[in-house]
């Protein structure tokens, strides 16, 4: 049997966000997924696994130092409608934003294992975890401490993109991760002037990739530039409802709570919420 | 933990130490009873001599080249590939080696996806392309496209020096190097591998969104902390002009001044600003070149201002 880590014993959902493939919106699906979970009044807890490259935090408008307590560390957290959202990141532990993060294999499966270990999660209905690109130790060391996780996988329409994926499925499929499905990102612009739509990373990735390995293809997301200035200055928040691939992550959000059988009202709604 | 690399005796060594990287490390008489006695001799405090080998394999490459970015998906592969090409174009003998083991694209793009490759008396031959490019990828010693390599570190950089060491590049003017985002242990070993024969530059690559520039910025700390020269900046997907009304959109807004301002502060050359056009993504997708696909069009101007640069960068 595996110990089940002291930071996340109460945490009902883990929801792992993987891609293989760089720069098709892992981090962008977390902050968003995490930002609709929250609005429907669930608690939601965020990890960045991404120790060379952690944008999640830019992207949730999370600033500010971890610190620790007799329990362990305390997550940032802050309000979102009528849930919560606490983060976990790298970034929230270095001082100089610019450096580097040089570190070979095991110092970052070792960082991974007291995000999950040490840290004081508290009782949260979601765990959502961003991942880097690749196949890395960090992939590996999320796997190992949380068998089963269920897994959602992005890829941009492109057959160079779903090719990575590919092989993010087999990683998948041998790690024992339950795939809930895949997400298309950068699906089509449609140009603000005369609305015709382009295919700028090419097309039918995504629902080829879900096919061809006989997953759920949970739906595409168009290309939002609204939603990318948004992200950069973290004022996702306040702005969500103006950006238009927010309405297809909210169906996508609503897709996998039903896979996962989870009720889309947390227990814990507020009246009137 | 020993501190092996300038041969330093250790404190708790006996008297008699010839020092962890010498041949005879815990095989002398004196090393029994030596808590070290274990580790020194199996040989793994000897100096490693990779970087020599490197340097004596690839002695018939004239310049070696890194493009490297911090962020995933920015187009580090395809603008690896157009460089490539562009130098190709003017005559010069090219090889490039995708060392993103976990992601390999480059051989999709180059249009040889699901080539094999030969082994010989002089070792591993590249794939060529079509226009005489040697190319070689972990893609090419994988079985299927559905295998993931599922490595850890140690053995992704054995993996490198195999590429380095093992590959028959014959003579090259330049060798380019794909790497994975990040700063990791793949990186690390390029630079470890290449302390002798030296990285003539690299190229990085950005799209115009903070959450890209920041970690670019980290990638430039990279270099200056492992002295890498700095060719440039290249900023990618920078704007799309509609093809029916041409107006112009930013796909990826320049919240923070996009690629100039990063160039601008961190005092590097910004290279050149590739528009996002959808024929890249198909080119890709197939294996062809918007170099020769649409040789007139402004991204093709662009990418020809980048070769020219590194050329010029690379002149003695």
């Amino acid at each position: 049997t595996t110990e089940v880590f002291a930071g996340i014993a109460s945490v009902k959902q883990i929801l792992g966000v993987l891609s293989g493939k760089g720069g098709v919106g892992k981090s962008t699906t977390v902050a968003v997924i995490a930002f609709n979970l929250a609005s429907r009044g669930f608690s939601v807890g965020v990890l960045d696994a991404d120790l060379c490259g952690p944008s999640l935090s830019k992207m949730i408008g999370l600033k500010g130092n971890i610190h620790s307590c007799d329990q362990g560390w305390v997550p940032l957290s802050q309000p979102v409608g009528a849930g919560i959202i606490s983060a976990v990141s790298l970034s929230y532990l270095v001082e100089n934003q610019d450096q580097a993060v040089i570190w070979r294999g095991p110092k970052k499966t070792a960082m991974i294992k007291q995000f999950l270990q040490d840290v004081c999660w508290g009782e949260l209905d979601f765990l959502l975890i961003d991942t880097p690109p690749g196949t890395t130790d960090e992939h590996m060391a999320v796997m190992e401490c949380i068998p089963n996780c269920s897994v959602i996988l992005t890829t941009s329409p492109q057959a160079v993109a779903a090719a990575d994926v590919l092989r993010q499925v087999s990683f998948c499929k041998t790690t024992g991760a339950n795939i809930v499905g895949i997400v298309e990102t950068l699906s089509g612009f449609v140009c603000p002037n005369c609305s015709d739509c382009s295919l700028l990373f090419n097309q039918g990735g995504g629902k080829r990739l879900a096919d061809h390995c006989k997953l759920e293809f949970l739906g595409s997301v168009p290309i939002d530039p609204n939603l990318a200035k948004h992200l950069d200055s973290g004022t996702l928040l306040e702005n969500k409802d103006t950006c238009v691939s927010y309405l297809s992550y909210c169906e996508i959000v609503t897709k996998v709570l039903d896979i996962l059988g989870v009720n889309c009202e947390p227990m814990q709604a507020e009246d009137g919420g | 933990g020993i501190n092996a690399e300038y041969g330093e005796i250790p404190e708790n060594a006996p008297t008699s130490c010839p020092g962890p990287t010498s041949n005879n490390a815990g095989k002398l008489d004196g090393c029994a009873g030596c808590p070290n006695q274990k580790l020194c001799s199996s040989g793994e405090f000897k100096s490693d001599n990779s970087p020599a080998v490197v340097k004596e394999h690839l002695i018939g490459v004239k310049n070696k080249i890194l493009v490297l970015s911090g962020k995933g998906g920015v187009g580090k592969s395809t603008v690896t590939a157009e460089i490539a090409r562009g130098l190709a174009m003017q005559d010069f003998s090219v090889g490039v080696l995708d060392v993103d083991v976990c992601g390999p694209s480059l051989s999709r793009i180059m249009g040889v996806n699901g080539e094999a490759v030969h082994k010989s008396s002089s070792g591993w031959s590249p794939v060529y392309t079509l226009d005489d490019i040697a190319v070689m990828s972990i893609d090419f010693l994988l079985s299927s496209e559905e295998d993931a390599v599922i490595w850890r570190g140690a053995k992704k950089n054995g993996m490198i020096k195999e590429f380095l060491c093992s590959v028959d590049w014959g003579d090259l003017d330049y060798l380019i190097i794909d790497t994975p985002p990040g700063t990791s242990d793949e990186h690390l070993a390029i630079v470890s591998l290449f302390k002798q024969s030296k990285v003539t530059g690299a190229v990085l690559v950005t799209t115009p969104q903070e959450v890209a520039l920041s970690d670019v910025r980290k990638e430039l700390n990279f270099c200056r902390k492992l002295k890498i020269p700095v060719i440039g900046l290249v900023e990618n997907m920078s704007t799309y002009t509609c093809s029916k009304c041409q107006t112009k959109s930013q796909i990826f807004p320049a919240t923070s001044g996009g690629g100039a301002a990063l160039a601008a502060s961190e005092n590097i050359p910004m290279i050149c600003s590739l528009p996002l056009d959808p024929l890249v993504g198909r080119s890709g997708d197939n294996g062809l070149s918007v170099l020769n696909e649409a040789p007139d069009s402004g991204i093709s101007n662009e990418y020809r201002t980048l070769v020219d640069h590194v050329v010029k960068f690379c002149q003695p």
